[in-house]
């Protein structure tokens, strides 16, 4: 391997600043959380009491905490289904080139690559109650009256698929890249022997293409949870968490007790609750990464 | 088991470029091993996959079993193929890559397993049956292609190719083996190579092609001892068939019909030449020699010298080497075709 | 590549041609990914009176376009400043990432051995804690060095998510130069850092530069961290600035509004996608082979 021992030197020294920053700014911050999450800390506090899980039974007593953690759950379940499968048919069709290709990815990966905010004021001036263009188009077409129109972002149901739609909208194009990337991969010969096996377009796609995409539909269902789970962009711009807390997640309702509620310690304490999740997934990913290749 | 006809069958990748495959048409006899074979570029790979559904032709027609194919896809066709890579399901057994195609077709499951352990038995790879094809050998991967593509009883084999990614040693072996196999079978069979020596050892007929456009269509025998033109002669044989260019014609003969003149009895042709390199190959001497004087000077020619005959021959001697007239074969110079023997000065 | 033009092998059943089906489906995903940025640029420029009539179809200029939207954008509000502030953090986020990252990658790469492969997955997953977790502590951290409200909280904390990613992809370029080069440099009398400094360096530079456009945007659409530490309008970043401030009570100001958000994300998509495929090459090492 020929490392000299000067080597391993300098291989810490040139690692370890990054390692100090990382560890101080992300591991003190993560210690902290938890120590916030146990103890009572608000913003204007000084010291420091142990509470145990005082926190943690006051905020699961509150409904609207219960109803965040049910909706982070649905809204990500819910998005991340409409994303594979969305992002599977659009790989599909990316696969081949043709005239036009390199325009149309660039359109397709706009959500992805604007800022979440942005696109998400975006759709809220789309799903305005009043000037809503996609109301508009409805009633063009005599689908719903033009007194009756629904209000996206201000009917619970509504608003919590609404918000699913804007998540699923922004995470469709980093799936569809990844998912094309696992499907060139895929070498030429294999569909055509399945072609010539007698295979059919459904058989071919269900028992060859897309188990041999498995690892990587892994790591794109993996990292759109992940990026989903713990947004709270989308919620707080469109819906403040509203209508009556009907669409609040995790984060933002941590965002909302912690900051705006000046309670640090149960912000703390709500969002602790997203570190089960996360773990879940990183020992997914590791799974993923150890496995042996599919060839 | 059926017949594969072409019927001027033409691919032409790009507007106004010479086609890939070029107004082709053939007949094949029923369970023939046949082989196609030529360079890269020559279109028999293109040849096979418009057999097989797999390229879409530009002009012409396909017909297996009396019946016309070109419209219709693979599936249709009661055809089976094996790839150059075998294309077997990765994350499949070996077990389901061979029921894959039975699947694929609806056969009722009772049906499924004893056609897979019959297919898996002929090839003798029934030990195998629950491996994944990552961790078979290169020789096991392409016998579960083999059986994958007879366990539907195809009327018509086709294989690209199967043995270039098999180790020089296994590749010997593996020839012997698919020989013994099409004969225990007797499917009609469509064997594309650029190896001239795979294409002699297992060809029941050559077709011999270059730029998309038949050379010439025989028995090994006849491509190799009566080619059509010369680029036939040249690509079979090797080293390849010495060419002399004589005036009107080419001359041709092959290296192991260059013998030291005291070897050759009958009515031959005799050449002076110096010896510009001997390479002893154990069975055989390889003769490396260039004309000196005379009408031809300055041609360089090759001959083969079988260990057997214990003549002299040192490096930079001069020696007298002869052909047997039977064995010369002229050729046109204009398109490289065939023409009658004559007689010609050589000296 | 096959003769038939479009569809798969066996795509044979469907009676359309294959062509037609793609386009169909192509079209419908780019219209309903990108359609929200065409509204956008639409709302910028129509007259507010035509905007705000219900009767009027939206999808025309029923009256003629203006300019007023963005007048006001640039005149009357501080979106030049945010987009300044953006700007300055993000070169000074991209130039911490760069000063911590590329050694670090090359030491992961080349001079840590077996437990340098631990290390890096390590990394690797501290990408996984989000600022939603970290968010409230790292407030009070802010807050305790005195930088709350200033956009030196944000230069200080982003290089959290930004290292990371970072690190991983620079950690996969270097792997792929050989190491021979480096080998060769040595033995002609450079240092290892010399070497790093003055050969790896330079041939990696399409991936450093992949980095440094993927930290920028990761700057850019960062919301969170911004919203908590920073109060005041004059100190904000576009991505907060443009959804909070650019509202006046309860009154959203649309056509500046829509403007600012095309503005602001179309020189980052662009950007994003010239170098895509390297950030694919990021995400999927190890899955897709």
């Amino acid at each position: 391997m020929g490392m000299r021992r000067g080597d391993r030197f300098l291989g810490a020294a040139m690692f370890v600043p990054a390692l100090v920053y990382i560890a101080g700014l992300v591991g003190v911050p993560l210690v902290l959380a938890f120590l916030y999450s146990v103890g009572n800390v608000t913003v204007g506090s000084v010291g420091y009491k142990f509470v145990g899980l005082a926190n943690f039974r006051s905020v699961l007593q509150n409904p609207a905490f219960r109803g965040a953690l049910l909706h982070s759950f649905v809204f990500t379940v819910s998005a991340q289904l409409l994303v594979i499968v969305g992002a599977n048919i659009l790989a599909m069709a990316l696969r081949n080139p043709f005239r036009g290709r390199g325009l149309v990815r660039f359109l397709t990966l706009l959500p992805w690559v604007a800022p979440i905010s942005l696109g998400a004021i975006g759709w809220k001036w789309i799903l305005d109650s009043i000037y809503s263009v996609v109301n508009w188009a409805l009633v063009q077409v005599h689908l719903v009256k033009p007194f009756d129109t629904p209000m996206w972002l201000g009917e619970p149901t509504l608003a919590m698929l609404s918000v699913i739609l804007v998540h699923a909208w922004r995470m469709m194009p980093f799936s569809t890249v990844i998912l094309l990337a696992g499907l060139t991969a895929i070498p030429r010969d294999i569909p055509e022997a399945a072609a010539v096996d007698g295979a059919g377009f459904w058989r071919t796609h269900f028992e060859i293409t897309l188990p041999m995409m498995r690892p990587v539909i892994a790591v794109a269902l993996l990292f759109g949870i992940i990026f989903t789970f713990t947004d709270m962009t989308v919620v707080y711009i469109l819906t403040r968490g509203g209508p009556y807390d009907s669409t609040h997640v995790l984060p933002s309702y941590a965002f909302f007790a912690g900051i705006l509620g000046g309670s640090l310690a149960e912000g703390a304490a709500v969002s602790v609750f997203l570190v089960p999740i996360l773990v879940l997934v990183a020992w997914a990913m590791l799974r993923v990464a150890h496995s042996s290749e599919v060839v | 088991m059926a017949i594969v006809e072409t019927r001027n069958l033409t691919k032409v990748f790009k507007q106004g470029q010479l086609g890939a495959v070029n107004d082709i048409s053939l007949l094949t006899r029923e369970g023939e091993f046949m082989v196609f074979l030529g360079p890269s570029g020559s279109g028999k790979t293109t040849l096979l996959r418009m057999i097989a559904g797999l390229e879409e032709p530009t002009g012409g027609d396909v017909l297996i079993g009396g019946r016309v194919v070109t419209g219709l896809p693979p599936r249709e066709r009661r055809i089976a193929m094996v790839f150059q890579s075998y294309a077997l399901y990765p994350h499949l057994s070996v077990y389901k890559n061979i029921a894959f195609p039975l699947r694929a077709q609806k056969v009722p499951k009772e049906e499924r397993r004893p056609k897979v352990e019959w297919a898996a038995g002929l090839l003798g790879i029934g030990e195998l049956l629950e491996r994944k094809p990552r961790e078979l050998s290169g020789g096991e991967r392409q016998r579960v292609a083999l059986a994958r593509a007879i366990v539907r009883e195809p009327s018509v084999f086709l294989l690209d190719e199967p043995l270039s990614n098999l180790d020089a040693k296994l590749r010997a072996s593996a020839r012997e083996e698919l020989t013994q196999f099409h004969k225990r079978i007797g499917t009609t069979t469509i064997y594309v190579t650029h190896d001239q020596v795979e294409a002699m050892a297992m060809g029941d007929r050559i077709v011999v092609l270059d730029k998309g456009v038949v050379r010439q269509v025989g028995s090994p025998r006849e491509v190799y001892d009566d080619p059509a033109d010369t680029f036939v002669a040249t690509f079979l044989g090797s080293p390849p068939m010495n060419l002399v260019d004589h005036g009107e014609v080419l001359a041709g003969f092959r290296p192991e019909h260059l013998l030291p003149a005291v070897l050759v009895e009958g009515p031959a042709v005799a050449l002076t030449a110096r010896v510009t390199g001997v390479e002893y190959l154990g069975n055989e001497r390889v003769l490396y020699a260039q004309i000196q004087d005379g009408r031809f000077a300055g041609k360089r020619l090759i001959g083969r010298l079988p260990s057997v005959y214990h003549v002299e021959i040192a490096e930079g001697e001069s020696v007298r080497l002869a052909i047997p007239e039977r064995n010369l074969r002229y050729f046109a110079k204009s398109d490289g075709r065939r023409v009658e023997p004559r007689s010609l000065a050589w000296e | 590549m096959t003769g038939r033009p479009g569809g798969p092998p066996g795509a044979r059943g469907v009676r359309l041609p294959p062509g037609v089906l793609r386009w169909a489906i192509v079209l419908t995903f780019a219209v309903l990914l990108a359609f929200p940025f065409l509204w956008m640029g639409i709302t910028s420029f129509k007259q507010t009176t035509d905007l705000y009539n219900t009767k009027n179809n939206p999808f025309l200029f029923n009256l003629p376009p203006t300019l007023d939207h963005l007048k006001l954008l640039f005149n009357e509000t501080l979106f030049l400043r945010w987009l300044g502030n953006t700007a300055l953090a993000g070169a000074l986020v991209v130039m911490i990432t760069l000063l911590l990252g590329l050694p670090a990658a090359y030491a992961l790469a080349r001079l840590t051995g077996r437990w340098g492969q631990r290390l890096g997955i390590g990394i690797f997953l501290t990408y996984l804690i989000p600022p939603t977790l970290l968010f409230i502590p790292m407030s009070r951290v802010v807050a305790l060095l005195g930088l709350q409200d200033s956009l030196w909280s944000i230069i200080l904390v982003y290089p959290t998510f930004t290292l990371p990613f970072s690190i991983w992809l620079l950690m996969a370029f270097f792997k792929s130069v050989p190491r021979e080069l480096e080998d060769a440099a040595m033995v002609d009398g450079l240092t290892r850092l010399q070497a790093f400094v003055q050969l790896v360096i330079p041939i990696s530079l399409s991936g450093i530069l992949t980095v440094v456009i993927f930290s920028f945007t990761l700057v850019t659409q960062e919301f969170v961290y911004a919203l908590t530490f920073i109060s005041s309008a004059a100190h904000q970043t576009v991505s907060v600035g443009v959804p909070i401030y650019l509202v006046r009570g309860d009154v959203y100001y649309w056509g500046s509004l829509m403007a600012a958000c095309l503005i602001a994300s179309l020189p980052v998509a662009v950007l994003y996608n010239l170098f895509l495929d390297r950030f694919v090459a990021g995400f999927t090492v190890g899955a897709v082979k």
